[in-house]
């Protein structure tokens, strides 16, 4: 694999990831069960399509093949995104939604800090650029994690429910594989192992606070940043946000 | 099988409408950063671009105008919105612009000026600040209550006054 062609799967990872995790939060968009949570989680959703723009749109430069950052998202079918297995998983109910958003969030603020310091500096424009807004993002949803798993005994098994099942998700996150260690030989990011330290930290202090408890099992799904086996829960959501790209090709306005 | 309905024409570009030209074009770079102290953010219309400290570059070579614009939230809509109504004004003074994105270094509200921060201030919006909104923009009391980290733009976060018990908007210290 060329470096360019490591690169443009890299960027596609970090694109794909906030594209998914943009439009599964925007799916609560006037539904919320409060309307400053409504808009709260529709601002963050913003952030994410907004750092999407910027990631596919490098990542489309990087590819020289003539495709647009629109074409990468509303073009590709299920198996050609390489966003995180965690953040293509349902909303559920508002806690599984919140906790999915803090696990995502402490990886994202941290992989981003990291970025800021990357070896090319379109990289670390953008990340500089996205990292004030997800420090924003992570320091809401732990706030909220901590107000409901330490809140009523209702609010409390929600968030546990939610922790236990999205935790295996979690170990693709900090997982490595061959376009991590040309990206990490190339000084363009860090290997995602590397945070996993400071990643499982926050976290736990965080869980620990809510008075929640961490599941046991280290076991891992993998298979979303490889584009190697997504959950059928992609191709679902996918559906309804290329609708219009796949019933009218070519529209533009 | 029933025919699909053929999608909306795609309207003609900016270059294409017909100028309104008073005088010659600017001929300076100071013109032209006086030209675009004049276009309002389409959400705060009280502040200009140039307030917000969104403009990070004018430079002219003739009647050709380069302006390099910097999103104030990577997402925020506003920001597309901008870009058009500069191309628009530049076209409209009689020059050929282009009109770049410059994400590095990042926007800070640090870069709105003084004068942005009392229009803020008179418009009911808290200004900036590093420890959160220092007074109630209606009645300057200090006694006040975050209601929402978020607001009904990317740049703000909903704030109550426990003295005048009056709602207001903060923009966020970014």
């Amino acid at each position: 694999m060329t470096r360019d062609a490591a690169l443009f799967e890299f960027l596609c990872r970090m694109g794909d990831s906030t594209l998914v995790l943009g439009h599964r939060l925007s799916e609560w968009c006037g539904t919320a069960p409060a309307l400053e949570e409504d808009i709260a989680t529709a601002n963050t959703a913003l952030d994410l399509i907004g750092q999407t723009q910027m990631w596919l749109g490098l990542a489309a430069e990087v590819e020289g093949a003539g495709r647009s950052a629109d074409d990468l998202a509303m073009r590709r079918d299920a198996w050609d995104f390489r966003n995180l297995l965690l953040v293509e998983q349902p909303n559920g109910d508002f806690g599984r939604t919140l906790m999915r958003s803090f696990l995502f969030d402490v990886w994202h603020r941290r992989m981003l800090e990291r970025l800021t310091a990357s070896s090319d500096p379109r990289v670390a424009a953008i990340a500089a650029k996205a990292v004030k807004e997800v420090a924003y993002h992570a320091d809401r949803s732990a706030e909220l994690v901590v107000a409901l798993g330490d809140g009523t005994e209702e609010s409390h098994r929600r968030m546990q429910d939610a922790l236990d099942r999205l935790w295996p998700y979690t170990g693709e996150m900090t997982s490595d594989d061959e376009v991590d260690r040309e990206m990490a030989e190339a000084r363009i990011a860090p290997l995602p192992s590397e945070l996993r330290p400071g990643w499982e930290e926050a976290v736990r202090a965080t869980l620990t606070q809510a008075t929640l408890t961490v599941p046991e099992s280290a076991f891992a799904h993998r298979g979303g940043k490889n584009g190697a086996r997504h959950s059928e829960h992609l191709g679902h959501m996918l559906t309804t946000m290329q609708w219009l790209q796949r019933a009218y090709p070519e529209a533009t306005w | 099988m029933i025919p699909r309905p053929a999608p909306a024409p795609v309207p003609g570009s900016l270059a294409d409408r017909p100028a309104h030209r008073a005088g010659p074009p600017p001929a300076t770079e100071a013109e032209i950063w006086a030209l675009l102290s004049r276009i309002p953010d389409p959400e705060i219309p009280v502040v200009s671009i140039t307030d917000l400290g969104i403009v990070r570059e004018v430079s002219l070579d003739g009647t050709d105008v380069h302006v390099a614009i910097t999103p104030t939230y990577s997402g925020c809509p506003a920001t597309s919105v901008i870009g058009m109504a500069v191309e628009t004004a530049l076209l409209d003074a009689g020059l050929t612009p282009r009109v770049t994105t410059r994400l590095d270094p990042p926007w800070t509200t640090d870069w709105l000026t003084e004068a942005a921060r009392e229009k803020l201030r008179r418009y009911g919006i808290a200004p900036p600040a590093a420890k959160g909104p220092e007074a109630c923009p209606h009645c300057g009391a200090a006694t006040l209550t975050q209601v929402s980290r978020f607001g009904s733009t990317p740049c703000k976060a909903q704030w109550r006054c426990e003295t005048c018990r009056e709602p207001f908007d903060y923009f966020k210290c970014h």
